[in-house]
C-alpha cells in the first residue's frame, strides 16, 4: 500500500511536470504571481528559462499560453482556482476554449480546504465554470499518485484540460504499484450492492474511510472514485444505478454545476434512481482551518458516513 | 517602395475595400467602419512586410498577424483572399449558416488565420505568446497585433503591455487602429482613453505615430519596428473610420451596420470608380 506521507496535490502537480519536462522541450509553465502556492516554483527551480511569471494578470496569462500553444508549445498556466477559472473564465472559453488549443489550465487551493483565507479564496465553482466549456476536459486528482498520473495524461491529450489542484497536504489511499489513470474512466475503489457513492478529488479518501465504517453497520456502499469529471464516465455511473438503485455524489464543491449534477445527468437520462448531493449546499465557505472546515460542512470521513447512513435509511 | 509597387498596394487596398463591401452587404451585418479604417495597414502587412505564404499557411516559421479587433474581419479576410488563401467567393457568404468565414476570425476553419479573435484585449495576449515562443525557439518570425483604439479600455490590452515589455518582445509589433470612434460615440468622449502613445511609451514601448492611410509611414515605421531591440514597438496609426466610402467616414453609425441596397450601389461605385482611377 502507500506510504503515509501527506502531500498536497499541488505539491504533486509541481514534481509531475518536473519528471514530464525531461523528456518534453516543448512544455512550459506559466503562473500569475503565486508559484510558492500552486507549486510550479518546483518547476521554475529545475526550469527557469521555461518558466514565465505572468504577474497578477490572470487574464493574459491565459492569453500568452494561448498564444504559446498556437506556435507548438505545451504550456501549464497555474493560479488558484478562483482566479484561473473565475477572473480569466472568458479568456478560457474564447482564446483556448474555441480554438480548442492545447494549454492545460491549473487551478490550486480550490474547495474549502483553502482554509484561513476564507471566501473570497475558497472556490467551490471551478468545476461547474470548466464543465461548461466545449471540448475541455475536467479533471479533479483525488490523491498523490492519481495527480501524478493525471499530469501525464493531460499532457498526452491534445487539447485543453483543466486540473484541480488541493493546498491541503493529504494522505495517499491508492497503490502506486497497481494503480491506472485512464481519461474519464471512473474507478471503482469497493464494491458493494446496497448504494453508490461517487466522490471526486480531496474527499474521495473521505468518503473511502466512510463506507468502509458503514461496513460494520451493515450497509454495504460501492465507492467510485470519479477523477475526471468531464468526459463523465457514463458507464460506470448506469451500472452503478441499475445494481445499487441509489446513488449518492460527493464533492468539495457546489452541487450546483459541479459532480452531483453531471451524474445526475447522466441518471435522468439513462437510468432513472435516486441521486442525493453532497457537497457545499450553494453557500460561501469562510475562515478556518482546512480540517475544521471540513468537518463543519459535513465532507470528512465522519460527517460523510452520518449522511450516507441517513440517506441509505430514510 | 517605388511608384509601381505604391500604386499596386492601393488597388490591392481598394479590392480589399469592396470585399469589405461585399461581406457585410451580403452578411446583412457585420463592422465595416474599423474593417475600413484597418484596410490599408492589413493590406500593406500581407503584401509587403510579412513573411508569408498562402500555399503553406502553418509554416512553423511564418510571420504571424492577430487582428485583436476581431470584429474588422472582413478587411482581413479581403487581404487573405486577394493573397490566394481561400476563393474569394467565400466573401459574398460570410457569416452565413454553414460557411468558412465567420462573423469573427476562426483559427480552426480560415486558412491564414494566425488566431481566433473578437473579444477585445485577448488578441494582444496571444500575440506576445506567440512572440515569446519565437524567442524560446530562437526562431526570427515577428508577430503582428493589431488593436482598436476603443479596444485600449480594455484591461488586458495593459496587462499584455506590461508583459511584453517584461519579456523583451521586440519581435512583437502591435498596431493601434486610431480611427477615433467606437460603437457608443467618439472615443474620448465615451471613456476618455487620453493618451494611447503615452501610455504604450510609458509601459516601455518604442511608439511611432503615423497616419494609417500613408502607404510612406506605414513602410517606415514597420521597417523602424525591425531594427528596435529589447522592446517592442506600438505603431499608433491615426486612421478614418470609413474609410473609402465617402458616406462612412468618420460616422460612428457605420460601426456595425450593413449598407442597405442603395448604399451598397454608392458605395461600390465609389471603390469602383477609385480603382478605375488607379488603374488609368
Amino acid at each position: 500500500m502507500a506510504e503515509t506521507k501527506k502531500i498536497a496535490t499541488r505539491e504533486s502537480f509541481g514534481l509531475a511536470l518536473c519528471e514530464l519536462a525531461k523528456e518534453h522541450p516543448e512544455i512550459v509553465v506559466l503562473d500569475a504571481d503565486l508559484a510558492a502556492a500552486t507549486k510550479t516554483d518546483i518547476f521554475k527551480k529545475a526550469y527557469p528559462d521555461r518558466f514565465f511569471d505572468c504577474g497578477i494578470s490572470e487574464g493574459n496569462m491565459i492569453g500568452v499560453a494561448a498564444g504559446l500553444a498556437a506556435c507548438g508549445k505545451v504550456p501549464f498556466a497555474a493560479s488558484f482556482a478562483m482566479f484561473a477559472t473565475g477572473r480569466a473564465y472568458e479568456q478560457i472559453r474564447n482564446s483556448v476554449g474555441y480554438p480548442h488549443l492545447n494549454v492545460k489550465i491549473a487551478g490550486s487551493h480550490a474547495g474549502i480546504t483553502v482554509g484561513e483565507d476564507g471566501a473570497t479564496h475558497q472556490c467551490c465553482e471551478d468545476l461547474a465554470l470548466m464543465r461548461t466549456i466545449p471540448g475541455m476536459v475536467v479533471l479533479n486528482p483525488a490523491d498523490h499518485y492519481e495527480m501524478t498520473e493525471a499530469v501525464k495524461a493531460s499532457y498526452e491529450y491534445n487539447g485543453p484540460v483543466y486540473i484541480r489542484l488541493g493546498r491541503l497536504a493529504i494522505d495517499s489511499f491508492n497503490d502506486p504499484e497497481t494503480y491506472h489513470f485512464e481519461l474519464g474512466k471512473g474507478i471503482t475503489l469497493k464494491e458493494g450492492e446496497d448504494v453508490t457513492v461517487i466522490a471526486t478529488g480531496l474527499v474521495v479518501n473521505e468518503a473511502l474511510k466512510a463506507v468502509r465504517a458503514l461496513e460494520a453497520k451493515g450497509i454495504n456502499a460501492r465507492l467510485i472514485n470519479m477523477h475526471t469529471i468531464k468526459p463523465i464516465d457514463k458507464d460506470i455511473i448506469i451500472k452503478a444505478a441499475k445494481e445499487t438503485g441509489r446513488i449518492i455524489t460527493v464533492e468539495e464543491h457546489n452541487i450546483i454545476g459541479g459532480l452531483g449534477e453531471a451524474v445526475c445527468a447522466v441518471t435522468a437520462e439513462c437510468c432513472p434512481v435516486p441521486v442525493s448531493r453532497i457537497g457545499i449546499q450553494d453557500t460561501y465557505g469562510h475562515s478556518g482551518p482546512a480540517l475544521g472546515l471540513l468537518a463543519e460542512f459535513g465532507l470528512d470521513a465522519e460527517g460523510l458516513e452520518k449522511s450516507i447512513e441517513a440517506i441509505v435509511k430514510k | 517602395m517605388d511608384n509601381q509597387e505604391l500604386l499596386e498596394m492601393k488597388k490591392n487596398a481598394c479590392k480589399v475595400r469592396q470585399y469589405i463591401i461585399e461581406g457585410v452587404f451580403n452578411a446583412k451585418s457585420g463592422h465595416p467602419g474599423g474593417s475600413l479604417s484597418a484596410a490599408d495597414i492589413i493590406t500593406y502587412l500581407y503584401f509587403k512586410e510579412m513573411k508569408v505564404d498562402p500555399q503553406n499557411p502553418h509554416d512553423p516559421d511564418r510571420d504571424r498577424f492577430v487582428l485583436s479587433k476581431g470584429h474588422c474581419c472582413p478587411a482581413l479576410y479581403g487581404a487573405l483572399a486577394l493573397k490566394g488563401y481561400f476563393p474569394a467567393d467565400e466573401i459574398k457568404v460570410l457569416r452565413h449558416i454553414g460557411a468558412m468565414l465567420q462573423g469573427h476570425p476562426d483559427m480552426k476553419h480560415t486558412p491564414g488565420v494566425d488566431m481566433s479573435s473578437g473579444s477585445l484585449g485577448q488578441g494582444i495576449s496571444a500575440a506576445c505568446g506567440m512572440a515569446l515562443a519565437a524567442k524560446y525557439d530562437n526562431k526570427d518570425y515577428r508577430v503582428y497585433a493589431m488593436l482598436g483604439d476603443g479596444e485600449c479600455e480594455e484591461g488586458q490590452v495593459w496587462e499584455a503591455a506590461m508583459f511584453a515589455c517584461h519579456n523583451k518582445l521586440d519581435n512583437l509589433c502591435v498596431i493601434v487602429d486610431f480611427n477615433g470612434l467606437q460603437i457608443d460615440g467618439r472615443v474620448d468622449d465615451v471613456a476618455g482613453l487620453g493618451a494611447v502613445d503615452e501610455k504604450f511609451r510609458s509601459f516601455g514601448f518604442e511608439v511611432i505615430k503615423i497616419d494609417g492611410h500613408s502607404y510612406d509611414e506605414i513602410e517606415a515605421a514597420l521597417d523602424k519596428a525591425k531594427t528596435v531591440k529589447g522592446r517592442p514597438t506600438a505603431i499608433i496609426a491615426a486612421t478614418i473610420k470609413g474609410k473609402g466610402v465617402s458616406y462612412m467616414e468618420d460616422q460612428v453609425g457605420w460601426h456595425g451596420k450593413a449598407p442597405n441596397a442603395d448604399e451598397y450601389k454608392i458605395a461600390m461605385d465609389e471603390l469602383n470608380a477609385q480603382l478605375k482611377a488607379l488603374e488609368a
